[in-house]
Protein backbone atom coordinates (compact mmCIF):
# COMPACT_ATOMS: atom_id res chain seq x y z
CA UNK A 1 0.00 0.00 0.00
CA UNK A 2 1.24 3.57 -0.39
CA UNK A 3 0.37 6.78 0.48
CA UNK A 4 1.20 10.13 -0.50
CA UNK A 5 -0.01 13.10 1.91
CA UNK A 6 0.39 16.17 3.42
CA UNK A 7 -0.46 15.33 6.64
CA UNK A 8 1.11 13.76 9.35
CA UNK A 9 0.97 10.12 10.34
CA UNK A 10 0.88 7.66 13.29
CA UNK A 11 3.34 5.15 13.27
CA UNK A 12 1.78 2.77 15.73
CA UNK A 13 -1.89 3.12 14.34
CA UNK A 14 -0.48 2.50 10.75
CA UNK A 15 1.46 -0.81 12.12
CA UNK A 16 -1.48 -1.65 14.06
CA UNK A 17 -3.37 -1.64 11.07
CA UNK A 18 -0.50 -3.32 8.40
CA UNK A 19 -0.66 -6.57 11.01
CA UNK A 20 -4.52 -6.23 11.90
CA UNK A 21 -5.96 -9.91 11.47
CA UNK A 22 -3.05 -11.67 10.14
CA UNK A 23 -1.08 -13.89 12.43
CA UNK A 24 1.61 -15.51 9.45
CA UNK A 25 3.18 -12.39 10.39
CA UNK A 26 6.32 -13.19 12.19
CA UNK A 27 8.09 -9.83 12.37
CA UNK A 28 7.78 -6.15 11.35
CA UNK A 29 9.96 -3.46 10.59
CA UNK A 30 9.25 0.11 10.74
CA UNK A 31 11.54 3.20 9.18
CA UNK A 32 10.70 6.54 9.75
CA UNK A 33 12.70 9.75 7.95
CA UNK A 34 11.99 12.66 9.68
CA UNK A 35 13.73 16.48 8.76
CA UNK A 36 17.13 17.40 10.69
CA UNK A 37 17.80 20.93 11.80
CA UNK A 38 21.10 21.58 10.08
CA UNK A 39 22.55 20.95 6.72
CA UNK A 40 24.94 21.93 4.48
CA UNK A 41 24.24 25.66 4.67
CA UNK A 42 23.95 26.38 7.79
CA UNK A 43 20.33 26.23 10.28
CA UNK A 44 17.42 24.90 8.87
CA UNK A 45 13.72 26.42 9.68
CA UNK A 46 11.46 24.88 7.32
CA UNK A 47 11.85 22.01 4.27
CA UNK A 48 9.35 21.93 1.34
CA UNK A 49 8.83 18.55 -0.39
CA UNK A 50 7.81 19.30 -3.88
CA UNK A 51 6.67 16.42 -5.82
CA UNK A 52 5.03 15.55 -8.86
CA UNK A 53 1.45 14.17 -8.70
CA UNK A 54 0.51 11.11 -10.92
CA UNK A 55 4.41 10.27 -11.11
CA UNK A 56 5.02 9.80 -7.42
CA UNK A 57 2.28 7.37 -6.85
CA UNK A 58 3.17 5.74 -10.04
CA UNK A 59 6.78 5.20 -9.09
CA UNK A 60 6.19 4.12 -5.08
CA UNK A 61 4.20 1.65 -6.24
CA UNK A 62 6.54 0.13 -8.58
CA UNK A 63 9.10 0.02 -6.09
CA UNK A 64 6.93 -1.37 -3.88
CA UNK A 65 5.71 -4.22 -5.98
CA UNK A 66 10.07 -4.99 -6.51
CA UNK A 67 10.08 -5.37 -2.73
CA UNK A 68 7.06 -7.78 -2.75
CA UNK A 69 8.80 -9.63 -5.93
CA UNK A 70 11.96 -10.00 -4.19
CA UNK A 71 10.46 -10.92 -0.35
CA UNK A 72 8.11 -12.82 0.79
CA UNK A 73 6.12 -10.28 2.62
CA UNK A 74 3.03 -10.64 4.41
CA UNK A 75 2.45 -6.55 3.81
CA UNK A 76 4.22 -3.39 3.48
CA UNK A 77 3.42 0.30 3.77
CA UNK A 78 4.92 3.34 1.93
CA UNK A 79 3.71 6.70 3.29
CA UNK A 80 5.57 9.41 2.41
CA UNK A 81 4.49 13.70 2.71
CA UNK A 82 4.59 16.74 0.65
CA UNK A 83 4.43 20.55 1.41
CA UNK A 84 6.65 22.49 3.94
CA UNK A 85 7.60 20.49 7.70
CA UNK A 86 9.62 21.98 10.52
CA UNK A 87 12.78 20.23 11.85
CA UNK A 88 11.33 16.79 13.76
CA UNK A 89 8.84 16.30 11.61
CA UNK A 90 8.02 12.85 9.98
CA UNK A 91 8.67 12.86 6.04
CA UNK A 92 8.42 9.23 4.78
CA UNK A 93 7.34 6.30 6.57
CA UNK A 94 8.40 1.93 5.64
CA UNK A 95 6.77 -0.63 7.49
CA UNK A 96 7.42 -4.29 6.08
CA UNK A 97 5.91 -7.36 7.92
CA UNK A 98 6.96 -11.24 6.73
CA UNK A 99 6.74 -14.48 8.57
CA UNK A 100 10.29 -13.90 9.72
CA UNK A 101 12.90 -10.46 10.43
CA UNK A 102 15.53 -11.30 7.79
CA UNK A 103 12.84 -10.28 4.39
CA UNK A 104 11.18 -7.17 6.97
CA UNK A 105 14.77 -5.91 7.86
CA UNK A 106 15.90 -6.66 4.30
CA UNK A 107 13.12 -5.09 2.47
CA UNK A 108 12.36 -2.12 4.45
CA UNK A 109 16.48 -0.96 3.73
CA UNK A 110 15.44 -1.80 -0.18
CA UNK A 111 12.11 0.42 -0.33
CA UNK A 112 14.07 3.44 1.44
CA UNK A 113 17.15 2.66 -0.73
CA UNK A 114 14.70 2.70 -4.02
CA UNK A 115 12.58 5.21 -2.95
CA UNK A 116 15.31 8.22 -2.38
CA UNK A 117 16.49 7.68 -5.90
CA UNK A 118 13.33 7.09 -8.24
CA UNK A 119 10.24 8.91 -6.40
CA UNK A 120 10.22 12.09 -7.67
CA UNK A 121 10.27 14.46 -4.68
CA UNK A 122 12.47 17.37 -4.15
CA UNK A 123 13.71 19.03 -0.90
CA UNK A 124 13.77 23.22 -0.02
CA UNK A 125 15.82 24.02 2.61
CA UNK A 126 14.99 27.72 4.08
CA UNK A 127 16.83 28.47 6.92
CA UNK A 128 19.39 31.30 7.98
CA UNK A 129 21.57 31.25 4.92
CA UNK A 130 18.35 31.25 2.71
CA UNK A 131 16.55 28.94 0.63
CA UNK A 132 18.49 26.07 -1.28
CA UNK A 133 17.63 23.16 -3.30
CA UNK A 134 19.12 19.91 -1.34
CA UNK A 135 21.19 17.92 -3.94
CA UNK A 136 21.19 14.72 -4.92
CA UNK A 137 24.18 12.81 -3.05
CA UNK A 138 26.16 10.29 -4.62
CA UNK A 139 25.87 7.64 -1.50
CA UNK A 140 22.54 7.45 -2.10
CA UNK A 141 22.92 5.97 -5.48
CA UNK A 142 25.51 3.91 -4.46
CA UNK A 143 23.23 2.57 -1.69
CA UNK A 144 20.43 1.56 -4.39
CA UNK A 145 22.81 0.08 -6.47
CA UNK A 146 24.07 -1.99 -3.86
CA UNK A 147 20.20 -4.04 -4.29
CA UNK A 148 21.52 -4.59 -8.34
CA UNK A 149 24.89 -6.25 -7.25
CA UNK A 150 23.53 -8.75 -5.07
CA UNK A 151 19.57 -9.61 -5.61
CA UNK A 152 18.42 -11.07 -2.54
CA UNK A 153 15.10 -14.29 -2.52
CA UNK A 154 14.19 -13.66 0.69
CA UNK B 1 2.89 18.60 -26.26
CA UNK B 2 2.54 18.69 -22.55
CA UNK B 3 5.72 19.64 -20.67
CA UNK B 4 6.07 19.85 -16.33
CA UNK B 5 9.39 21.66 -14.72
CA UNK B 6 9.76 21.13 -11.02
CA UNK B 7 12.03 22.44 -8.26
CA UNK B 8 14.76 24.39 -9.36
CA UNK B 9 13.91 23.96 -13.19
CA UNK B 10 10.55 25.89 -12.44
CA UNK B 11 11.44 28.45 -10.51
CA UNK B 12 14.37 29.66 -13.05
CA UNK B 13 11.62 29.26 -15.93
CA UNK B 14 8.93 31.11 -14.17
CA UNK B 15 6.46 27.84 -15.06
CA UNK B 16 5.37 24.81 -13.76
CA UNK B 17 3.90 23.57 -16.83
CA UNK B 18 2.61 25.01 -21.29
CA UNK B 19 1.91 23.35 -24.00
CA UNK B 20 4.62 23.39 -26.55
CA UNK B 21 3.90 22.71 -30.59
CA UNK B 22 7.44 21.13 -31.16
CA UNK B 23 8.59 20.64 -35.02
CA UNK B 24 8.04 17.74 -36.44
CA UNK B 25 11.56 16.18 -36.81
CA UNK B 26 11.74 16.46 -32.43
CA UNK B 27 11.30 12.61 -32.06
CA UNK B 28 13.17 12.13 -29.42
CA UNK B 29 13.92 13.22 -25.67
CA UNK B 30 17.48 14.09 -27.08
CA UNK B 31 16.04 16.17 -29.81
CA UNK B 32 13.50 17.66 -27.06
CA UNK B 33 16.03 19.25 -25.32
CA UNK B 34 17.90 20.38 -27.80
CA UNK B 35 14.96 22.08 -29.25
CA UNK B 36 13.93 23.37 -26.19
CA UNK B 37 17.64 24.84 -25.21
CA UNK B 38 17.47 27.25 -28.35
CA UNK B 39 13.95 28.54 -27.49
CA UNK B 40 16.30 31.57 -25.15
CA UNK B 41 18.45 32.44 -22.76
CA UNK B 42 16.66 30.93 -19.54
CA UNK B 43 16.12 27.47 -21.36
CA UNK B 44 19.97 27.56 -22.59
CA UNK B 45 21.11 27.94 -18.99
CA UNK B 46 18.50 25.55 -17.14
CA UNK B 47 19.59 22.80 -19.87
CA UNK B 48 23.51 23.82 -20.13
CA UNK B 49 24.53 20.99 -18.01
CA UNK B 50 22.33 17.83 -19.15
CA UNK B 51 23.90 15.70 -16.48
CA UNK B 52 22.11 17.55 -13.49
CA UNK B 53 18.36 17.37 -15.34
CA UNK B 54 16.11 14.43 -15.28
CA UNK B 55 13.39 13.81 -18.01
CA UNK B 56 10.24 11.63 -17.51
CA UNK B 57 8.34 10.50 -20.50
CA UNK B 58 4.43 9.75 -19.73
CA UNK B 59 5.66 9.42 -15.48
CA UNK B 60 8.16 7.35 -16.27
CA UNK B 61 12.30 7.63 -16.19
CA UNK B 62 13.10 8.25 -20.08
CA UNK B 63 16.65 7.88 -21.98
CA UNK B 64 17.86 10.72 -24.57
CA UNK B 65 17.41 8.09 -27.45
CA UNK B 66 13.34 7.32 -26.37
CA UNK B 67 10.92 8.36 -28.43
CA UNK B 68 8.87 11.45 -27.68
CA UNK B 69 5.22 12.51 -29.28
CA UNK B 70 2.69 15.03 -29.30
CA UNK B 71 0.28 13.38 -26.76
CA UNK B 72 2.74 12.52 -24.58
CA UNK B 73 3.22 14.10 -21.18
CA UNK B 74 6.91 15.16 -20.37
CA UNK B 75 8.89 16.69 -17.13
CA UNK B 76 11.72 18.05 -16.01
CA UNK B 77 13.39 17.67 -13.39
CA UNK B 78 16.44 18.00 -10.99
CA UNK B 79 17.78 14.72 -9.66
CA UNK B 80 15.64 13.74 -6.78
CA UNK B 81 15.56 14.00 -2.92
CA UNK B 82 12.64 12.47 -1.24
CA UNK B 83 12.94 9.79 1.47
Amino acid sequence: MIRVQQEDFDVGAEMAALRAGNTAIGGMAAFVGLVRDMSGGGDVSSMTLEHYPGMTEKQLQAIEDEARRRWPLQNSLIIHRYGTLEPGDQIVLVITASAHREAAFESAAFLMDWLKTKAPFWKREDGTAGGQWVEARESDDSAADRWNAKPKNG
Amino acid sequence: MKILYFAWLREKLGMSEEDVDVPADVTTVEALLQWLAQRGPQFEAVLKDPTIVRVAVNQDYAHPEDPVSADDEIALFPPVTGG
